[in-house]
């Protein structure tokens, strides 16, 4: 998802507790998380518990930064002012959820600084769905409808993770992310409906081209996804990788039905026996790879974020020199 | 990555609507007051969220500490007679 690179680190040892007083304190937490209590960022926690947190939060946060990018490509040419205004106010709560997520991985004690570096010098991931190029006007309504989807499928269960202030940005997040999706879907299914031929064309292909990232999206399969065990344990991850992903293909096989396009997998097709959809295998070389570094437009979109970033170096040094003035003035 | 001073936090609160007591939604980065209450605006009330906006450095925050929590406030756990539903009277005067 977009924490999926969560997933990626090897399987971590924790530390056992230094001393009978740290021992202690933990058992006392573990009763915290077991009674389903919600930690709130001052109350004591293990270092593991908060390093996990960081890293997960501020995935989740680069993700919707560098989510910006791909549709933030087609703002001056969304084919009217309605669909314009619609992506301008998406891409800005894209901007917001960003936003809300840091201050949230804030209260942990890392700075917005830190995060902002280790993002730009590559070293802290993202979505590997943000890698994929946005190459027609029809993908946009397909980031909404299956990127967004599989988005609010993840993020409904961290509305009850244990961390609170991750929770409560989260309940903040979908209640926004369901416009997201809902203009997504709405838009294609106009072009189905009222487009023509090859509006229908741009469609369909667009959907060719990310079922499967988006499929990625849920990160590898459970076997190969070591920490989620602590993760769940801990409250901090509820459903499964796996168990999530086929809910999202169940939700849309109905949907593509509705839209009366057909999602690219000869073996997609309903089980009865185990009521849900069976599906084809997913390109985990592509995944990894794209995880890696070598997706379509992973150093384009650093190089957007880190030109982004320096380019606004004036502007964050001048407004604090013009705080820093202004205060003096007024103390005199 | 350039170093420079990171913008200070602000806590932002926000009114819902007139009647209501401003409540904490969140925090953010800001050089000023004036752009700190200008970006709680653009940050958190994009949907009509608030009538009105209240911002405060997050360093100008006393807060109690957690690890007083019990001292602080289990002593109230057993002062129940504080709470109407403590009282018990006769049914034709319960409303009051």
């Amino acid at each position: 998802m977009y924490t999926q690179a969560m997933d990626l680190a090897p399987k971590e040892e924790r530390k056992a507790a230094q001393s009978t007083d740290e021992a202690e304190r933990e058992a006392r937490f573990e009763a915290r998380i077991a009674a389903g209590d919600f930690i709130e960022a001052k109350d004591w926690m293990p270092e593991h518990y908060r390093k996990t947190l960081v890293r997960q939060i501020s995935q989740h946060a680069h993700s919707e930064i560098v989510g910006m990018l791909p549709e933030g490509n087609w703002i001056t040419r969304a084919p009217t002012l309605k669909r314009k205004a619609i992506l301008l106010a998406k891409v800005q709560d894209e901007g917001g959820h960003g936003l809300y997520l840091y201050s949230a991985a804030e209260t942990l004690g890392t700075s917005r600084d830190q995060m902002t570096a280790a993002l730009l010098s590559g070293k802290a991931k993202y979505s590997s769905i943000f890698n994929y190029p946005t190459l027609t006007w029809a993908d946009v309504g397909v980031i909404g409808w299956l990127v967004d989807g599989a988005a609010i499928m993840n993020q409904v269960p961290l509305t009850r993770c244990s961390f609170a202030p991750y929770a409560r940005a989260m309940v903040r997040v979908c209640r926004e992310e369901s416009f997201h999706q809902r203009q997504g879907f709405e838009s294609l299914l106009t072009m189905m409906k009222q487009g023509t031929d090859a509006q229908r064309e741009m469609v369909q292909d667009a959907v060719d081209r990310w079922w499967w990232p988006s499929l990625m999206m849920f990160g590898p399969p459970d076997a190969d996804s070591p920490n989620t065990a602590q993760s769940m344990r801990w409250g901090i991850k509820r459903i499964s990788n796996d168990e999530l992903r086929q809910k999202f293909v169940d939700a849309c096989v109905e949907q593509a039905r509705v839209l009366g396009v057909s999602l690219p997998d000869p073996d997609l097709k309903w089980n009865a026996e185990r009521g849900a959809n069976d599906f084809g295998v997913i390109d985990w070389a592509e995944f990894w790879s794209v995880v890696g570094g070598d997706g379509p437009c992973n150093r384009e979109r650093l190089a957007a974020r880190n030109k982004a970033w320096d380019d606004g170096a004036w502007v964050r040094e001048a407004a604090m020199a013009h705080a820093a003035k202004r205060s003096i003035r007024e103390a005199a | 990555m350039k170093p420079t001073a990171e913008w200070p936090l602000w806590e932002v609160f926000v009114r819902a609507k007139a009647g209501l007591d401003h409540k904490h939604c969140g925090s953010l980065h800001a050089p000023d007051p004036k752009a700190a209450i200008q970006l709680a605006r653009d940050v958190y009330t994009r949907r009509q969220e608030g009538t009105s906006v209240w911002v405060v450095r997050s360093d100008q925050i006393i807060a109690s500490d957690p690890a007083d929590k019990a001292m602080y406030f289990d002593p109230m756990e057993d002062k129940v007679y504080r709470h109407p539903t403590f009282y018990e009277l006769p049914k034709s005067v319960d409303h009051m």
